[in-house]
């Protein structure tokens, strides 16, 4: 039973063992401290930056431009907008280049809010990761996925953007990633760093992993139902099953996973069913993601559904506040998903 | 040969790539000023620099050779190494036939991977950046003497690109086989070196991270082999970076933006005919005909690459995703 960050280390280290991993890097990512949320101690790939995001995603590609697969890390979403060009040069030189130059890179960074970071440390880059044509964008609710995702986006040739919801790091989910023990103090006593002088002379534990991914591209139905689809991923995912789980309402769950190739026939079917959608996420409003899904169920199902469709999303404001207030007006919370739940089914033409 | 001179058949070599290169680019301009292309944007004024160290790579492809990211006035370079004329044209024209880019891209943003050859991106300095990666991975290749080449203008240097590149490439006990060129055509589109540049050479930029820097007449080709030669040989043995500022000439303004009209600076094949000629390796009537037979390929090429074919609308979905997999979200 791995945290998402366990999870995310063990698919690094079978990166690096089975799948021609060769570069894990970033600020602090390499020893003493395997990145701030510790997602890549122990890795024997792992290397420290220059506190450089442009040199970052730059090096990235200059390795992936040989053939070499990395996986680089902005520390957080947060400090990524220096590189929207290079993101953008990444995204395109496949395409530049009349097919010569695939970059089959890894570009993973912890996203969105929930850990009260303030305004520098809870933004969401959900939309503007899927403006960025040559990505493919996704983003794990879970440890298990998060390992078979990470497994898919080393393999893939295309460079493929990352986002780690930053507060579900820490979070324990009850499936097991094959190979892992089940006992969960065994795994940490097997791949966590001591703390202290210990960690100088520590080497991790590597459980016999296996291979399992995740395809990108391919959403999952965490629950079914019949009079509403709802559509989330990463950490709002969470907070839609907890608004779910008070109500006594036949409400199906999707999780995206993938917000780029994204998986519209799972979504297309389920609506087809529910004939009513809600999307949620915490990006900001105003030309989100979440309002292209909206407008393609209107334009492909309008004569079928029986309630406009609805995006649920952060507010258009600056940034994220400090205060508990503040970040619950700011980014959708429990109470929000469940009052649009309520509006959504009660609602007709 | 002397140490500080050429065999007179290099010499010749360089001066007739050099005619050859110069010719294209005159052509390409002769397209735009016809309106038959879009913008231009070269090297013409840059071929005493850039023809030697074209002559210099070890070209071929993957880790065993050297990389290069190049910029948009490095067509010489690639004449150099073996370009044809007509890859420049389709380019130009924007053809279904432009191998680098399928007609996507503007005149000489080249991509040959057979050459190890990343696209050339517009956006000014992006290469240093993304040399650095490369230069990493045959950094760790074992018995490597490859390099990677990174080139751009003067003005790009203020880009934090190019500080990325400084501090990347010399960190202690990792120092990356890169060599770094600034061609100094002492403007950026418009704007003068001496209104924006408190240093004295931009290679002096190099001393406080301990790269080895210097500085060099690109005008001379000479000079500019020689120092190339040496400084390669260098960083394939040591493994460790080095800057090099050239001086040369913008012969035809910036690109289209700046009308691409003839400006008076110093011509880098002018000076090197007068001495071929004073030291009697060139007649007048040698020269012209080297001129004169570039000329007229360049207009046969021209006319057959007018007649290739036009990149159908369809293809802007090809190659967005490797092996073309599908990226149009009305299909997924
Ligand atoms: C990041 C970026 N900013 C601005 C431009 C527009 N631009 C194209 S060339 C140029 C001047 C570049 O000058 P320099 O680096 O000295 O090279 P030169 O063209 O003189 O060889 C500018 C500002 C660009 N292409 N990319």
């Amino acid at each position: 039973m791995a945290n998402m960050t366990q999870a995310l280390r063990m698919a690094l280290h079978y990166g690096e063992e089975h799948l021609e991993l060769r570069d894990i890097f970033g600020e602090d990512v390499g020893p003493p401290l395997g990145g701030v949320f510790t997602a890549t101690q122990g890795l024997k790939t792992a290397w420290n930056s220059p506190l450089d995001e442009r040199g970052i995603v730059g090096t990235a590609i200059g390795i992936a431009m040989t053939g070499q697969r990395c996986v680089a890390e902005i520390q957080f979403v947060d400090y990524i907008f220096n590189t929207i060009d290079l993101l953008k040069t990444a995204g395109n030189t496949l395409w530049a280049g009349n097919g010569q130059f695939p970059l089959p890179l890894v570009l993973m960074t912890p996203n969105g809010a929930g850990i009260h970071g303030a305004i520098y440390h809870s933004h969401s880059f959900d939309t503007w990761g899927v403006r960025l044509p040559g990505w493919k964008v996704v983003s794990p609710s879970n440890a298990k996925d998060a390992y078979g995702l990470m497994l898919s986006a080393i393999l893939d040739p295309n460079p493929v953007l990352y986002l780690k919801p930053k507060a579900l790091l820490r979070v324990k989910t009850p499936e097991l990633i094959p190979g892992e023990p089940e006992d969960q103090k065994q795994l940490k006593e097997m791949i966590d760093a001591p703390v202290g002088e210990e960690r100088k002379n520590w080497k991790p534990q590597w459980p016999k992993l296996e291979k399992y991914t995740v395809p990108i591209g391919k959403g999952s139905i965490v629950q079914e139902g019949e009079e509403l689809t709802v559509v989330s991923f990463g950490r709002s995912l969470h907070l839609c099953k907890q608004a779910l789980s008070s109500l006594s309402l036949s409400v199906e769950l999707i999780d995206l996973r993938s917000l780029y190739p994204y998986d519209w026939t799972l979504i297309k079917s389920s609506v087809q069913k529910t004939k009513r959608l809600l999307i949620v996420n915490e990006d900001t409003e105003v030309a989100n993601f979440g309002e292209h899904l909206a407008l393609r169920a209107v334009q492909e199902g309008f004569y079928h559904l029986l309630a406009p469709p609805r995006v649920l999303s952060g507010k258009q404001v600056p940034g994220v506040g400090l205060h508990n207030n503040l970040e619950s007006a700011t980014v959708p919370q429990v109470k929000d998903i469940q009052s649009e739940i309520k509006n959504l089914i009660e609602t007709k033409w | 040969m002397t140490q500080n001179s050429l065999s007179k058949d290099l010499l010749l070599k360089i001066h007739n790539l050099m005619v050859k290169a110069r010719v294209t680019e005159e052509r390409l301009i002769h397209i735009y000023k016809q309106g038959l292309g879009y913008f231009w944007i070269g090297g013409p004024g840059e071929e005493a620099f850039a023809i030697p160290l074209g002559l210099l790579i070890n070209k071929g492809q993957g880790l065993n050779h050297d990389w290069l990211y190049l910029h948009y006035r490095s067509l010489p370079t690639l004449i150099a190494m073996g370009l044809s004329m007509k890859e420049a044209f389709r380019a130009m024209f924007n053809k279904a036939t432009d191998t680098s880019s399928g007609g996507r891209n503007f005149a000489n943003h080249y991509c040959i991977p057979k050459w190890n050859v990343p696209p050339i991106t517009s956006v000014i300095e992006n290469q240093y950046s993304m040399s650095i990666g490369t230069a990493h991975v045959l950094k760790k290749a074992p018995d490597n003497q490859s390099l990677v080449v990174v080139t751009g203008g003067d003005a790009g240097t203020h880009e934090g690109d190019f500080a990325t590149c400084l501090i990347w490439s010399s960190r202690p006990g990792k120092e990356l086989p890169l060599l770094i060129t600034v061609q100094n055509n002492a403007w950026g589109i418009s704007t003068s070196y001496s209104s924006q540049h408190s240093e004295q050479h931009i290679s002096q930029r190099g001393e406080p991270f301990n790269i080895k820097n210097l500085s060099i007449n690109g005008n001379d080709p000479e000079e500019s082999y020689l120092a190339l030669k040496e400084q390669m040989a260098w960083i394939r043995k040591h493994r460790k970076p080095v800057l090099l500022e050239a001086r040369v000439s913008r012969l035809y303004g910036h690109s289209s933006a700046s009308g691409a009209n003839y400006m008076e600076e110093e011509c880098c094949i002018k000076t090197l005919e007068k001495k071929l000629k004073s030291e009697k390796l060139l007649k007048e009537k040698d020269i012209k005909d080297i001129w004169g037979s570039y000329r007229e390929e360049a207009k046969k090429v021209q006319k057959e690459v007018m007649e290739e074919s036009d990149p159908d609308g369809n293809t802007i979905w090809n190659h967005i995703y490797a092996n073309n997999e599908n990226a149009d979200w009305r299909k997924f």
